[in-house]
């Protein structure tokens, strides 16, 4: 039956997602699921437990709003405070079709866009949702007090951001996501005060666990006192956000990682698309050897700043301001003439690479080390300049849209923005990649529910500015309250889970082991060393532009680096107490895996679209090249065993409302 | 640049602490503080000692997880967050000079327990959240946005006081240990909406029932707290929770449960 391919994964049967009402229109969808979903009656609400990992927009959202229906909650989070979930640091926006700008805006165009932005590689039953609940958000939000840019008539303000042509994005100065976090954290706290939530701060989950097939609960480290612990649910929720620091160097917070989903994944959960990751245009630019993450600068930027290099590389080394116009290259506005700086992410970025390779790329020469450890000098860095708004707008009004970015660009870099342009590069931002979930947000293992980025359902094989936030949100608080009481009204039939059950005691078990195995290793090589290590490999050769011979290079290198890894490596410190480097080390061991996986999908899908651009799959001009015929599915990933290959589940894309084309921005 | 490094250890929440020195050489001015901390892990990894243990998390100065006391002053002499102060900052202080000794300790308040070397426990912060800072509304049941227009200044007042991320380095740079500035900024930004004034009077006295009964101190108007601010909430949030205070007092305002 399945059959082992290229030597690295085995073909399996096709999967579907059979839960969106197809004999109804796309419109009528969501509708007519909630419809046909199951109740649980208020009373019986409470006797039923829920564990939530995460307190990020999704998980926060999802466990504040289950909270309220009665639900108990657990929530888990690795932080000290469920306010400080990655989410936070999203600055643009967050998309409505509310169409208060008048411009032709509507759900359908806001699906449309997703879709398109996505490059057709997403399910249309579910972004549609996504499109339609959207402009629920907004209420929600706004009657929790989130504090977005206002007009002076008192109504909602709005601008527009990469990829698309009307003004939906609502915003809160460059700290939406903060805003946005710290309503439904709000919301969540509220709960924790009338007892239907409980909050586990500096807990890690670190292994689910899986009974009769059902997830029924997690096992969790308590990252003050090491302390390992069972819990048990009806139902477990994951929204743990993305893994873009596989990549080491990323603009993740330095806590994030892919644990949880891992461990589902090795537990029978699909990961589905896990190349997919988007390369962020507007982050500043790498500055020296020690650097431990990279910072982003809200897109929103590219509204009013012009993107140029110069165009003769002898140029470079030039203070910016003494370049005549004439000698600028405003790449993006000459090839894009239609959509101009706000091209889609995918498209700045890749073009930004392109100029720093043709070497007009400017700002310090740093030295790089590619996979092998081999070192060259490069400019790595495109000009983000404001002088020409600065004239148009005066600088308070450049100030009062963009100020702390300016602000938080020359903390960091030292350089004033409102003198020199700034200057910016691509880096790993956001992984559309995640666990496989239907219409319901379900994975294929019943009982265990994953939202927001950790989930790979709404992004397709890009995502689109100030849709991270939307998602995050329309899950949290509009799909899974709903979509889970049709499961829970199940679970109450089906009673608790036998908290004898040798699943139970087996999961727990499996993570003490990890703990000891890690403890004992005696070598020379630190945790973050082998990060960074793997980091590398994964930037060079599945980063913005992948090869076939790359990526086989690379899987070759991650399997050499993991052995090294239980060779070499020493955790400092003792298990049972506060010890970083353990935190580290275990999330580190499922970063090599799923790099390895990364490699494979990236390696499998012999096309281009979106964030994954291979480079043998492009068109006469150098864009991504899709191969519909070939590669219309989702890539939905079985784990095959231990040290043995994946096993590919394809789930076939249908476009019935949504027209196939060539992605064109110019 | 050379520096040493004066840093607090401690094991434990039980246990004592106290400081010890470390040298590093080639220090580079781009560096960010928390990659100076890095690096001395690094190096303390190599001599086979444990490394320093400290919070941070999206280091963009936004989550608010990480925040020590540098050289006396909360998050360092330029009112940043502690991952955003790089060392170029520390050495435009002119009495700083190759080989210059850095002291690092962490938050100083009893509200604030250690947990180990750096880290320590602002849990208290989220309680004080919990008595009341939020609006009470229901997924689901919210009214159309547009249905309530906000005055912009109001507006821009809000996101002002909204803009506190929680690190707690009012606390720590108080010399009362109050957590007036953060209680003030949530009391502000919600009482100034259409929204919040519902449960204005009673989330005044709710939240400040709690910051007493964590033992964080009164405010006695020193104004460390806003000058240490990184995100330069004002300290007109505390007047306006006392106004608040006042006036729920003057109204026989009863804490709810």
């Amino acid at each position: 039956m399945t059959e082992l391919i290229d030597g690295l994964y085995l073909q399996g049967e096709k999967i579907a997602d059979t839960k969106a009402p197809h004999d109804v229109p796309i419109a009528q969808r969501w509708e007519q699921r909630k419809f046909n979903a199951n109740l649980v009656n208020p009373a019986n609400r409470r006797k039923l437990d829920v564990i939530v990992v995460g307190s990020g927009l999704a998980g926060g959202a999802a466990a504040a709003s289950l909270g309220e229906q009665g639900y108990n909650v657990k929530c888990f989070f690795y932080q000290d405070s469920a306010r400080r979930a990655h989410s936070i640091a999203a600055q643009g926006g967050i998309n409505a079709a509310k169409n208060y700008r008048n411009d032709g805006d509507s759900v359908y165009r806001l699906f449309y866009d997703t879709v398109k932005g996505g490059d057709y590689r997403a399910r249309e039953d579910n972004v549609y949702r996504l499109a339609e609940v959207s402009a629920n958000i907004i209420d929600q939000c706004v009657a929790q007090g989130v504090p977005f840019a206002r007009e002076y008539g008192g109504l909602l303000d709005n601008r527009s951001f990469g990829g698309v042509q009307v003004s939906r994005t609502f915003y809160a100065r460059g700290q939406t996501g903060q805003q946005l976090l710290i309503g439904a954290y709000q919301a969540l706290e509220r709960q924790v005060h009338a007892g239907t939530v409980k909050e586990y701060r500096r807990h890690e989950m670190v292994e689910l666990i899986v009974v009769d097939g059902r997830a029924r609960g997690i096992v969790t480290r308590d990252m003050v006192t090491g302390k390992i612990d069972t819990h048990l649910a009806d139902a477990v929720v994951l929204c743990t956000g993305g893994y873009g620091n596989v990549f080491f160097l990323s603009t993740n917070a330095m806590g994030c990682n892919a644990t949880a989903i891992w461990r589902a994944y090795r537990k029978g959960a699909y990961f589905a698309n896990p190349c997919y990751t988007q390369i962020h245009p507007t982050c500043i630019p790498q500055s020296g050897d020690f650097q431990s993450k990279l910072t982003l600068m809200s897109e929103s930027l590219r509204n009013d700043g012009r993107i140029w290099v110069p165009k003769r590389a002898e140029d470079c080394d030039k203070d910016p301001r003494e370049i005549p116009e004439e000698d600028r290259d405003y790449y993006l506005e000459r090839i894009y003439p239609a959509f101009g700086n706000l091209v889609p992410r995918d498209i700045a970025s890749r073009q930004a690479k392109n100029m720093c390779d043709e070497g007009r790329g400017v700002g310090p020469a740093i030295k790089e080390r590619d996979a092998q450890g081999n070192e060259r000098m490069m400019r790595r860095g495109v000009y983000l300049d404001f002088s020409e708004a600065i004239g148009r707008l005066g600088r308070d009004a450049v100030s009062a849209r963009y100020g702390n970015l300016f602000e938080m660009y020359q903390r960091i870099t030292g350089d004033d923005p409102y003198e020199v342009p700034m200057r910016i590069y691509p880096a790993v931002h956001y992984t559309m990649g995640g666990l496989w979930v239907d219409y319901d947000l379900e994975s294929n293992i019943p009982g265990l529910y994953v939202a927001g980025e950790a989930n790979f359902s709404d992004h397709g094989a890009n995502r689109l500015g100030a849709s991270a936030l939307m998602q995050g949100l329309a899950d949290g608080y509009f799909v899974l309250p709903d979509t889970m009481n049709d499961y829970l009204a199940d679970m109450l039939r089906e009673g608790k889970v036998d908290p004898d059950a040798p699943e139970i005691a087996e999961a727990r078990r499996s993570v003490e082991d990890r703990v000891e195995r890690l403890m004992a290793l005696r070598g020379t090589r630190s945790v973050d060393d082998f990060h960074m290590a793997l980091g590398r490999i994964m930037w060079e050769y599945c980063g913005m532009e992948r090869r076939d011979e790359g990526l086989r290079e690379a899987i070759g290198q991650i399997r050499a680096l993991k052995e090294e890894f239980w060779r070499d490596a020493r955790i400092t410190g003792e298990a049972m107490e506060l010890n970083q480097a353990l935190e580290k080390a275990g999330r580190l061991l499922d970063f090599f895996e799923l790099a390895e996986l990364m490699c494979i999908d990236a390696l499998h899908r012999r096309e281009s679209c979106g964030g994954h651009f291979r480079a043998e799959s492009q068109t006469p001009e150098g864009e991504a090249l899709r191969h519909d015929d070939e590669f219309l599915y989702v890539a939905a990933w079985e784990w095959g065993g231990e040290n043995q290959p994946p096993i590919l589940h394809k789930e076939d894309l249908i476009y019935k409302d949504i027209e196939l084309k060539q992605r064109s921005y110019k | 640049m050379n520096i040493k490094l004066k840093i607090w250890r401690q094991k434990n929440q039980n246990s004592k602490g106290h400081f010890e020195e470390y040298s590093m050489t080639g220090i580079e001015e781009h560096m960010s503080f928390l990659e100076v901390l890095d690096l001395l892990n690094e190096q303390l990894f190599a001599e086979g000692k444990e490394p320093v243990a400290f919070d941070s998390d999206c280091r963009e100065g936004i989550c608010g997880q990480c925040g020590v006391v540098i050289n006396g002053q909360a998050h360092g002499p330029i009112r940043s967050t502690t991952c955003q102060l790089h060392m170029r900052h520390l050495a435009e202080d002119p009495s700083f000079k190759d080989g210059s000794t850095i002291t690092i300790e962490p938050w100083r308040s009893t509200g604030f327990p250690v947990l180990k070397d750096l880290i320590v426990d602002r849990s208290a912060l989220d309680r004080i959240v919990q008595a009341g800072g939020y609006i009470s509304v229901n997924t689901g049941a919210a009214p159309e946005a547009h249905s309530v227009p906000v005055q912009k200044d109001k507006a821009d007042a809000a996101f002002e006081a909204a803009a506190c991320i929680g690190c707690g380095a009012c606390v720590a740079a108080c010399p009362n240990a109050s957590a007036m500035l953060f209680t003030g900024a949530k009391i502000s930004h919600l009482g100034l909406l259409p929204q919040g004034q519902p449960e204005r009077l009673a989330r005044v006295v709710n939240m400040l029932n709690q910051h007493d009964a964590e033992g964080f101190g009164g405010c006695t108007n020193i104004g460390e707290c806003a000058a240490v601010c990184p995100k330069s909430v004002p300290l007109e949030v505390i007047t306006r929770l006392n106004r608040d205070l006042g006036h729920a007092l003057w109204k026989g305002q009863k804490t709810t449960a």
